[in-house]
């Protein structure tokens, strides 16, 4: 089932639209102290994602990739920045935030930490009694039996040993399932699942999980799923959207995208994932870095300086021109000190820009190690991207083709944003 | 007892004496309700240069039994029992003994690196500390070789040998902190969930250089850690832990092929990998082990249980196809009491005692 | 809320050594006041501004007699009857003042943290300028300035104390506030579709006020003194209003040259055990209120010895 970019289909139950999340960053007390804005976190950069009821969609990416923040901007935890966020024919992103309130019987989240999830001075029955007596059940009988209703679906019985019970008497298990419990008593139509599973035990998260697709079924729920790790997500997922630094790099089916992973994010986070079984083991290609930092992304294609599969249109900068210089080093030590003294210091390449200037002993003696490092990998795509290398001072200015971030198109039964899928047309 | 050392991955290094030897290793921490024997009884073998998977669930006593062979304990924590590193019992050490074996021959790497590493400290001093206190009369130069040395192999480049730990990113720093604890070739390390708190793809690199150091370090490694998949990647033999003992252990390729322990199968089998296609689980929780089941403690949630299972322990013997298993389902077969291999009717378990 | 009985007997259950004996002589010298307190009207023979009794005039510095237990001061008044009466005075005060911070500066510290900005510039502000400045002092010019509008009644010396003693509570909800709202299960909270309100109310109270019991007890022997304090410079209550210590002291100073110890003494003592009993409490509800200082009871580990042939048989035993 492909998602058609339809806007006006009627049987959505979620449309995003472009939505884009961003937060001030808060710099050093200086900056505060002369309010100067010391930049913005794109947290979550024009993102499309369509859910229909009774589907299960996953987030999948890491930390910082926006999909948490996605998923809290679903409930409207989070304001919109951009874009819009239409709730069968509401737009959560221009709603008052007392009318937001009222959304969250409709929209629920199951949180990734049980043990930080409930207030620790609540009892059971009150924490996941509290979710009807904010909207307005009165009646302390009235919402017992729905407590009682909830916990008992999600399989905490009997019931009377647990109603009374704090937080901490409870089992990282039991306390998720408390968790759930106060997620469907409102009998809501969504749910965010944000890491329901990571935090607890491999022989309980199967549990968990199966307590999940049954509630579905049962409930009739729509699910977002938003996980690190593909392996629940395929098992679990109907549709994945792999996310990274705030954008969709890659949404489709699950079958589709496990069976033939088109992004080489999702080839990567698909390696990394370590089999259990020693047969099936085999060498990989591990992404080098880290995720960069949301403040200031990567030109171009926001995973091309971890990418394994670069070419030369992926928005090459002066920061991957560090990182190239560092790694030489790292091959070569004998050659660091002689050679640090000729390239110098490298800090300022940290300003993103297209042209960098490197070099403090002489354009030769730079034009000279830059070639060595070429011959050294010539299939580093660093070099299919540079325009030029002119001298300035006594370094050289290297320039790199600039590139836009590739937008999201059609590949086979999915889209992908990568350059190394043009649109089919 | 011995232990085995028979199998061909580990018949090379079982011609050389074994780094660590432990027996019969107990910890346990006194509360008001009683000692809870987080470990108890744990035995185990690591030749040089191998890597020993410790693997088990939270609350079964892998952690602590790290700490306490590093003898990182909290206080009201007792620990007995005879460890032989290189033939001496670390366990009966003096205070002073031990402070020096720590770092120098026995190191150990934490799960949060950034809350080991000094902030107002640069890298290069933090490699000066822990040298100068080991190894005195090494000039600045030779330490900064040694540093870079080291630093090189876990991918850091020279160029951040001055910089301080919060410009370094969580993988990192991770990175460091393995430098750190490998500059002084130790010939034990502990690795206490090294990657518990990173990103997927930086957990792959850092456990492919946990994988590496067999080849550049000639460091015996205990990782630590409630990932199958990890050990499986960084392994080469496995010891899976329960309630407190070492139910089976053996090479990582013969154990997970064919787990002769019903835990360990239903472990593997409860893992969610990219292959799965159906959800497992073990009911129940782990035992209270202020006051653990008789007999096997897992029998309670065991689906082969046996009548013996609930009232004898099992013994320790050899598994087949080499390493240790505690399973009398495996036998041995002349000390389970007639009528004992009868299926042991057990209560349902519900979620009321689910972990 | 269930549970409570086992809640107030934690600090008896989880000390041990000396923070028990603590607790244990606080709480007795403490519940000896908090006696007289209740029960004045009964336990004194006489009341504490009466100079006569049956139509007989007491004696001016009579001494201590089976008439008289503690004397008589210069007022003719029974000394025994107004330290009884004055344990009134002081935990009526006292407990005002503490009730009155709690009830102004809890709510004011749980808004401040919880919804920052520009009103929780201004009230920290406030609030500092208080707390820096010197807490007697501070004490004394709100005596003043509330004398002249309630005169010197309990209602004013309370007030006073207050003053002095809110930004205490302010400062410490305030910031336990600051990082409990960081807490999943206030976003939980804001999940289910909790309004601030409610988040304030149900999610954050009970999690913050923890420390205000040991805050409150600490403050109350501090407030005592400060109560004695003001007295004995005469702003605090007069004493033909109630009984209070410090006054009686202030006019005991002039007997103590004449050899006239007994208006002196008993006052004095009164002050100093019930400050002792009150610090006491504090201090041993702070060993098992306070985490930092909260440690475990380490209990000895008895191992049974190793050494049996197999683990297997070890643990049989």
């Amino acid at each position: 089932m492909p998602t058609k970019p339809d806007t006006e289909a009627p049987d959505l139950l979620v449309d995003v639209r472009d939505l884009s999340v961003h937060f001030a960053l808060r710099g050093g007390t200086l900056s505060r102290l002369f309010g100067r804005d010391s930049g913005t976190i794109r947290a979550v950069d024009g993102v499309n994602l369509s859910l229909r009821p009774g589907e299960v969609v996953g987030l999948v990416g890491e930390s910082g990739s926006g999909k948490s923040t996605l998923g809290r901007a679903l409930l409207g935890l989070v304001p919109a920045t951009e874009g819009s966020i239409r709730l069968r024919d509401q737009d959560l992103a221009q709603l008052s935030r007392r009318r937001l309130r009222q959304i969250r019987r409709v929209v629920q989240m199951v949180f990734q930490d049980p043990n930080a999830a409930l207030n620790p001075s609540m009892t059971v029955e009150e924490a996941v009694g509290d979710a009807l007596r904010v909207h307005g059940m009165k009646s302390a009988a009235e919402r017992r039996a729905g407590v009682v209703d909830a916990l008992e679906r999600v399989g905490l019985s009997p019931v009377e040993l647990f109603l009374s019970k704090y937080p901490r008497d409870l089992s990282g298990g039991q306390k998720q399932r408390v968790v759930l419990a106060r997620a469907i008593v409102l009998n809501p139509t969504l749910l965010v699942a944000d890491e329901p599973v990571s935090m607890l035990d491999m022989s309980v998260r199967a549990k968990i999980l199966q307590l999940m697709l049954d509630l579905k079924h049962d409930l009739d729920l729509t699910y977002v799923y938003i996980t690190h790790d593909l392996a629940t997500a395929k098992y679990f997922c109907d549709r994945v959207a792999i996310m990274y630094l705030g954008r969709v790099v890659e949404i489709g089916p699950t079958e589709e995208i496990f069976a033939h992973p088109r992004h080489p994010y999702t080839k990567a986070l698909m390696a990394a994932i370590p089999e259990p079984d020693p047969d099936k083991m085999v060498p990989r290609d591990l992404p080098r870095g880290e995720i960069p930092d949301a403040a200031q992304p990567p030109l171009g294609c926001a995973f091309h300086p971890r990418c394994p599969e670069a070419v030369s249109g992926c928005g090459w900068e002066s920061r991957d021109l560090r990182t190239l210089v560092e790694e030489h080093w790292l091959r070569e030590t004998a050659a660091y000190d002689e050679e640090r003294t000729v390239i110098g210091d490298l800090a300022h390449l940290d300003a993103p820009s297209t042209s960098a200037t490197i070099g403090s002993g002489g354009s030769a003696q730079v034009r000279a190690i830059l070639e060595g490092m070429k011959a050294e990998d010539p299939d580093e795509p660093l070099w299919s991207g540079v325009q030029s290398i002119e001298d300035a001072g006594s370094g050289v200015t290297v320039s790199f083709e600039p590139a836009p971030s590739p937008a999201l198109r059609r590949a086979g039964g999915v889209e992908v944003a990568c350059v190394l899928y043009p649109d089919e047309g | 007892m011995t232990m085995d050392l028979s199998d061909e991955t580990v018949a090379a290094a079982s011609a050389r004496e074994p780094v660590i030897s432990a027996r019969d290793v107990r910890v346990w921490y006194g509360t008001t309700r009683g000692a809870i024997r987080a470990v108890d009884g744990v035995s185990f073998d690591l030749a040089p240069g191998e890597t020993l998977g410790l693997v088990g669930e939270s609350g079964c006593g892998k952690s602590t039994l790290g700490r306490g062979l590093m003898g990182l304990l909290p206080e009201g924590a007792k620990r007995d029992g005879e460890v032989l590193f290189r033939g001496r019992d670390i366990f009966t050490l003096s205070r002073k003994a031990s402070y020096q074996l720590r770092g120098r021959e026995l190191g150990m790497i934490f799960q949060e690196p950034l809350t080991r590493l000094n902030p107002l400290m640069r890298i290069s001093q933090h490699f000066e500390e822990t040298i100068k206190q080991h190894e005195h009369g090494l000039s600045k130069d030779e330490i900064r070789d040694r540093a870079l040395e080291v630093l090189r192999l876990m991918g850091i480049p020279p160029t951040r040998y001055k910089s301080y730990p919060h410009e370094f990113s969580g993988g990192m720093r991770q990175r460091l902190m393995i430098a750190l604890a490998l500059v002084l070739r130790p010939a034990f390390v502990v690795a206490d969930e090294p990657t518990t708190a990173l990103d997927v793809l930086v957990e792959a690199q850092i456990v492919q250089i946990l994988n590496d150091l067999r080849r550049n370090f000639q460091t015996s490694l205990l990782l630590i850690t409630h990932n199958v998949g990890i050990v499986a990647e960084a392994c080469d033999r496995v010891a899976v832990m329960y309630a407190g003992r070492i139910v089976e252990q053996g090479t990582v390729a013969e154990v997970f092929k064919h787990p002769q322990h019903p835990y360990t199968r239903e472990l593997l089998r409860s893992t969610i990998s990219l292959t799965t296609t159906g959800l497992n689980f073990i009911p129940g929780a782990p035992p209270d082990l202020v006051d653990p089941p008789d007999g096997c403690r897992f029998h309670p949630r065991c689906p082969s249980a046996m009548n013996v299972c609930a009232s004898k322990n099992p013994v320790d013997i050899e598994r087949p196809g080499g390493g240790r298993v505690e399973c009398w389902l495996v036998g041995p077969e002349d000390q389970i009491p007639p009528g004992g291999k009868q299926p042991l009717k057990q209560e349902e378990l519900t979620v009321a005692d689910e972990a | 809320m269930r549970g409570t009985p086992r809640a107030l007997l934690k600090p008896f259950t989880e000390t041990t050594g000396l923070a028990r004996w603590m607790l244990v002589a606080g709480v007795l010298l403490t519940a000896v006041f908090v006696v007289f307190a209740v029960f004045a009207p009964w336990i004194a023979p006489y009341g504490f501004a009466q100079a006569s009794s049956g139509g007989t005039p007491f004696p001016k510095l009579g001494h201590p007699s089976s008439q008289h237990w503690f004397g008589t001061d210069r007022l003719f008044f029974d000394v025994y009857s107004r330290v009884i009466w004055g344990a009134r005075t002081a935990l009526k005060v006292v407990v005002l003042s503490i009730v009155l911070c709690v009830l102004l500066g809890v709510p004011l510290g749980l808004a401040s943290g919880y919804y920052g900005g520009w009103f929780d510039r201004f009230v920290v502000l406030v609030m500092d300028a208080m707390y820096a400045f010197p807490s007697f002092l501070l004490a004394i010019v709100f005596s003043f300035l509330l004398t002249n509008v309630y005169g010197g009644s309990v209602v004013a010396v309370s007030l006073s104390l207050t003053a002095v003693y809110i930004p205490q509570y302010f400062r410490v909800v305030r910031n336990t506030t600051l990082s409990a709202k960081e807490a999943t299960y206030v976003e939980a909270a804001r999940a289910i579709g909790a309004s601030d309100g409610v988040i304030m109310r149900r999610y954050l109270l009970q999690n913050v006020i923890q420390s205000v019991p040991v805050l409150g007890t600490l403050n109350a022997a501090d407030a005592i003194l400060t109560l004695a304090g003001l007295g004995f410079l005469g702003l605090g209550i007069q004493s033909t209003d109630a009984a209070e210590w410090g006054h009686d002291l202030n006019r005991a100073l002039a007997d103590a040259g004449s050899g006239v110890w007994w208006t002196g003494l008993y006052p004095g003592l009164a002050i100093v055990l019930l400050v002792t009993g009150l610090t006491l409490v504090g201090e041993g509800l702070n060993e098992t209120l306070n985490p930092t200082l909260r440690r475990r009871r380490l209990l000895p580990v008895v191992m049974p010895p190793r050494n049996v042939s197999t683990p297997a048989e070890e643990e049989q035993g």
